[in-house]
């Protein structure tokens, strides 16, 4: 080499002829089905589990098993049920249910869709031996005792509440009446099973067989999983895809710079750094959208804790939380702030039942303060390993130390599994965060599983037997009505108690890419695959 | 040769045993619950968690779970993760992407460093060599993440010249982007070590002869003084071979490679310490056999070094 300037040259162009060269890779796969139908792809997590609907109860699985299910009712945007399999489901005392499916549903396998699907399915969850993770949501059942007990081994295999009366027709014999019973039965814990489940669970699990709009393909572990379009399925109008990949990504910002270049077709929760001064609106132009979901972000106390267990301190603290800036500074204004321990989007929801209490009312916040005597700084503690929990307890706590001019800690604990260990283990010594998304769109299911006393999702101990009184009375009342109007009494007790702090309701930002149209969400927040379209 | 190598085999034999215990006990000792996603944030049905602890041992002792998995292990079953996984599989599919990103990488850093090491070594001073250090300065300061990101949105989004993410059963020119993200960094050590050593042996004894005896300059470079200065690169590279091997979580998450590094990660996380044992396993061994083989090179690239 004469000369070190042409040697120099020749090093720089062989680096950028190496770059350049790679824009041979491969794009985001457009594989088709039998009808040449393109494939999409789809934003997803690795399921915990294997996929089986009694046994899923979190969102990596769900999303797939909504694409190879169909259950008896969907949800509407509105939270309402909408009979899907189910022709009709009636009662006249809301505790004796007759359901009657539709003909012509069948199993991917060719099996048809029977009454005795449902009701064998239900049993299989309920059974305690099958240690299914949806087993409670037939504790309403008559017979659930028997094959549910809590202590000890089950006494029967099935339960007695549920008679299958003919191929199209069973019924559900509940132990009290629930005038809600048909909003319940959306959820994947109710989904049929075909008979080669039964003769088979463990061959089931590699390849499962459902009756949905979509047919199991093939899975790569912690890569993804592909579903094809079932063409003989019963719903109302075909699909308009080919099938869908639900792409599984470490880190949901590549799965945002897939979104924003086409390479990923659909991202259901936009990264928190990209909601920062609306970017992703500008990245995503004419493919974007904000759209509120049956969800609540609160903070709870650790009542078991004494020194919070005075009621005026904790409304105190609600008082001191300036929601509004959380909401303008961490989520862009993106969501709205809570007005009361039941999220936007339930049915029944009482508007702002918390008025007062929940808004940011610095004056008394610090007068109940003092009068509560609290002494020692107060502390908020969150795991800090996803989504923006770091950013807005923070701002939370800015907001509470100078409101009521004691010092705020924020305790960041490094992954969930040690969040929840602390959490079960009843010893936390600050208010923790916590949040409840109504999957089943009741305002029963929203105050029972976290307020009830002793119930598995009471984190704080807190315990009211007037509110849990008022629960029962609403979940056993005679008409839907009724229900709501003891549900909206009980939250107006929990708000007087104010066990947590609700900040905000939550909302789903989401993108897609340039191919797809019609792109509508579920109220379950995924891609509502019935509806979509594509467009090369 | 053949006795220090066979020594060399056997040595592997107590690290194996050391690290895949180590390893198997931090994760163990990691504090929560491994079980604790199964049912998003909701509790899980009592029925449930018991059936999950017994499948999984943990209500058993540390050392009786270390001693099933080792039994297990040595049969070739490597278990399977909290999600119900066969961990073979998981490694199986993932140790090939790791390994093509890892020879990739290796081969720029290789290439590039080594024409940049030699060219400046040989006129040290220069316009390019000042070019090259102040290259390679720049690269040494920049985190891989950094390098990662800009790269990504530069050449994927912006200028669109590379898809942003990598497709899930990626070929070499798939892997050339991340590769080069990922040897940065080992770029610049190669170019500055070949650069010192080719400064420092053009004053050898051995380059005056062979010059003195009327070799070209072609030969006398290109035969004799590369091969005697690329001993301490070839060590260098043995060692980031290894470490490359080991995953790389950050360029890995970035790009969406799934690899080894990934699994790791994503199973430390979990409490998953099947998983993370396992793929120890086999980086353990071919850290330990790529040492050996620079070790075995050294003895073929300078007569002067003996095995012993």
């Amino acid at each position: 080499m004469r000369s070190p300037r042409v040697a120099a040259l020749l090093a720089l162009s062989l680096t950028s002829a190496l770059v350049l060269s790679a824009c041979g890779g491969g794009g985001g796969g457009t594989t088709g089905d039998a009808q040449g139908a393109p494939t999409i792809s789809v934003f997803g997590t690795e399921p915990e589990n294997a996929l089986l609907p009694g046994n899923t109860r979190e969102t990596g699985g769900s999303k797939i098993l909504d694409a190879l299910w169909s259950g008896l009712v969907d949800y509407n945007q509105q939270g309402e049920p909408e009979n899907k399999v189910a022709e009709s489901i009636e009662s006249t005392d809301s505790q004796n249910w007759t359901i009657r499916i539709k003909d012509g549903w069948t199993f991917h396998d060719g099996t048809p869709v029977t009454a005795k699907s449902f009701v064998d399915a239900w049993n299989y969850v309920a059974l305690k031996t099958n240690a299914q993770s949806s087993s409670e949501f037939f504790s309403n059942v008559a017979g659930f005792d028997q094959v549910n007990p809590d202590e000890g081994e089950p006494t029967a295999q099935a339960m007695s509440g549920l008679q299958v009366v003919d191929d199209r027709t069973f019924t559900v014999a509940l132990t009290a009446p629930s005038p809600v019973f048909v909003n319940t039965l959306g959820d994947v814990a109710f989904y049929p099973m075909p008979e080669s489940f039964f003769a088979d669970p463990a061959a089931f699990e590699a390849n499962p067989v459902g009756n949905g709009p979509f047919r199991y393909e093939s899975r790569v572990p912690d890569q993804n999983v592909t579903v094809t379009r079932y063409a003989e399925w019963g719903g109302e109008q075909p699909v308009g895809v080919g099938g869908v990949e639900f792409r599984f990504y470490a880190d949901s910002e590549a799965a945002y710079q897939d979104v924003v270049s086409g390479n990923l077709d659909f991202l259901e929760t936009i990264p928190g750094s990209f909601l920062i001064d609306n970017l992703y609106q500008q990245d995503l132009a004419d493919r974007n959208g904000n759209q509120p979901y049956a969800g609540i972000n609160t903070m709870t106390f650790p009542i078991y804790d004494q020194r919070y267990a005075d009621p005026q301190l904790r409304q105190a603290i609600s008082m001191a939380v300036d929601r509004e800036s959380i909401i303008n500074n961490v989520y862009n204004g993106l969501v709205q702030p809570a007005t009361g321990f039941i999220p936007e989007g339930v049915p029944g929801k009482v508007d702002d039942q918390c008025g007062e209490l929940c808004t940011f009312s610095p004056e008394r916040a610090k007068q109940q303060f003092d009068a509560s005597g609290f002494t020692g700084p107060i502390e908020l503690i969150s795991n800090v390993d996803s989504a923006i929990n770091r950013e807005w307890m923070q701002a939370a706590c800015v907001s509470i130390s100078n409101t009521l001019g004691v010092p705020c800690n924020f305790v960041p604990v490094p992954t969930f599994s040690e969040f929840l260990d602390q959490r079960r283990a009843e010893n936390l010594t600050g208010i923790f965060r916590s949040g409840w998304v109504a999957s089943t769109p009741t305002m029963d299911y929203v105050l029972r599983p976290q307020y009830t006393t002793g119930a598995a999702n009471n984190n704080s101990g807190y315990t009211n037997p007037r509110f849990d009184a008022l629960v029962n009375q609403g979940s056993t009342a005679a008409t839907a009505e009724e229900a709501y109007a003891l549900w909206a009494e009980a939250e107006r007790v929990l708000i007087q108690d104010m066990p947590a702090v609700a900040i905000n309701d939550q909302s789903a930002q989401f993108g897609w890419s340039p191919r797809l149209q019609n792109v509508e969400m579920t109220y379950g927040r995924e891609l509502d695959l019935e509806t979509v379209t594509v467009q090369e | 040769m053949g006795r220090y190598v066979l020594r060399r085999l056997l040595q592997l034999v107590p690290v194996f045993l050391g690290t895949t215990f180590l390893i198997y006990f931090m994760v163990w000792a990691l504090p929560g619950d491994p079980l604790a996603g199964k049912c998003g944030d909701q509790a899980c049905p009592p029925a449930f968690i018991e059936r999950m602890r017994e499948e999984y041992g943990l209500d058993r002792s540390i050392f009786v779970q270390y001693a099933t998995y080792l039994g297990n292990l040595v049969r070739g079953d490597f278990g399977e993760n909290f999600r119900g996984q066969e961990v073979s599989t998981l490694i199986a599919n993932a140790y090939p992407v790791t390994i093509k990103l890892a020879v990739v990488a290796l081969v720029i850093q290789a290439i590039i460093g080594l024409t940049a090491g030699v060219l400046t070594g040989l006129r040290p001073g220069g316009f390019l060599d000042n070019v090259v250090l102040t290259a390679t300065l720049f690269l040494v300061a920049v985190p891989v993440f950094v390098t990662g990101y800009v790269l990504q949105s530069v050449l994927g989004l912006r200028l669109g010249l590379i898809p942003p993410t990598v497709p899930a059963d990626p070929g070499f020119l798939d892997l050339v982007v991340p590769g080069y993200v990922l040897g940065s960094l080992s770029l610049a050590y190669v170019a500055r070590l070949t650069r010192t050593s080719i400064a420092e042996n053009l004053r050898a004894d051995y380059v005056r002869t062979a010059t003195a005896k009327g070799l070209t300059r072609r030969r006398v470079v290109g035969v004799h003084l590369t091969r005697n200065s690329a001993i301490p690169v070839i060590t260098f590279l043995g060692a980031d071979f290894g470490t490359l091997m080991g995953g790389a979580i950050v360029t890995e998450g970035i790009f969406n490679i799934r690899g080894i590094g990934g699994l790791i990660f994503g199973s430390i996380q979990r409490l998953d310490g099947v998983v993370v044992t396992g793929v120890v396993v086999l980086l353990v061994i071919v850290y330990l056999l790529a040492n050996l083989v620079v070790d075995v090179t050294y003895a073929l690239l300078d007569p002067r070094i003996r095995l012993d």
